[in-house]
């Protein structure tokens, strides 16, 4: 069975582990969440079971939603995601997914949207080179030339250059747990995961 | 509190003892060789204390025969046994990098008096 569970950033530090070396981790509030629908084969065409995080105001949902949650009992949740999983027959809605899920040492993937970088030039958005700042030089981080000329008389489509940079989605794959806390709800990611804190991030077990 | 503070809460020492730049400590580390454990001592001056909380380091400079040798240890990483302070420094500076420039008798630290 594929793992999955929705949770919050919270920020980073480091621990120590077993071997007394240091560790950079990501620290997540991952869970309770709440198995909101079931989805299956013969009703929806598809499997998937869908996870509510986090209890959200009446008023904050709107009557779609409600709808939804009040056909299966559950009280609103402010973040509402589904996971691609098939074959649970022991889970039901209304059940809830918790941190311990997961143990020490899985490796798993992230998923977040990416903290906003605004109107970005080239050389912060693709890499681009800066030319010399010295020599008589005037041209510090422009683009440089677009294309050909008469041929072909246009820009390539996906042609690098400036634009809004970031709060895409991202994912970071392979990435160890460190420590579990059930208590909590805790769990403790080695390395950074895409967003800002308290941005929800989708912890699934890894592909690779 | 926040929760990272209480995730670096755990991790912290309650047995280090109080020392600070100008310091003589021995920093007596856990050191592992074919699969046997043995402690090891660095003795040297505290020339900084760095970071705070979990992240909190402190960096121990001596001479070894002739060369100036510096480490750098987290001050609650699990591989410090104990740290044992030997003589009280007296200065009047946080950083003691001017130590470094320095040889012999110029290169000591005053002994603080009660």
């Amino acid at each position: 069975m594929m793992k999955g569970i929705l949770g919050k950033k919270v920020g980073m530090t480091q621990v120590f582990n077993e071997e007394g070396e240091m560790v950079p981790v990501t620290v997540v509030k991952a869970g309770p969440c709440t198995i909101v629908q079931k989805k299956s084969e013969e009703i929806d065409g598809y499997n998937s079971i869908q996870l509510g995080f986090e209890d959200a105001k009446e008023t904050r949902v709107n009557k779609p939603l409600q709808g939804h949650f009040e056909k299966y009992g559950i009280a609103p949740k402010r973040y509402v995601k589904e996971f691609r999983i098939a074959g649970v027959k022991d889970l039901e809605p209304g059940d809830e997914i918790t941190a311990d899920t997961f143990s020490e040492g899985d490796k798993v993937d992230v998923t977040g949207t990416s903290k906003g970088k605004g109107f970005a030039g080239t050389v912060k958005r693709w890499n681009f080179r800066t030319g010399p700042k010295t020599h008589g030089s005037r041209n510090y981080r422009l683009p440089g030339a677009i294309g050909a000329g008469s041929d072909p008389a246009r820009v390539f489509k996906g042609k690098k250059m400036p634009g809004r940079m970031g709060r895409d989605k991202v994912t970071v794959q392979n990435l160890d747990i460190v420590k579990v806390d059930s208590e909590k709800n805790l769990l403790l990611i080695k390395g950074a995961v895409p967003g800002p804190k308290k941005g929800l991030l989708t912890i699934k077990e890894t592909v690779k | 509190m926040n929760l990272v503070d209480i995730v670096e809460q755990e991790q912290l020492r309650d047995d280090i003892p109080e020392f600070g730049p100008g310091d003589t400590v021995k920093v007596h580390l856990k050191v592992q060789e074919g699969g046997k454990e043995r402690i090891q001592i660095f003795e040297g001056i505290v020339i900084k204390r760095q970071g705070g909380s979990v992240r909190e380091t402190f960096t121990v400079r001596k001479i070894s025969f002739g060369v100036g040798v510096e480490r750098i240890f987290p001050l609650h990483s699990p591989k410090i046994d104990k740290i044992e302070v030997a003589k009280r420094g007296d200065v009047n500076r946080a950083k003691l990098y001017y130590l470094r420039d320095r040889q012999g008798k110029a290169a000591q630290v005053r002994e603080k008096r009660n």
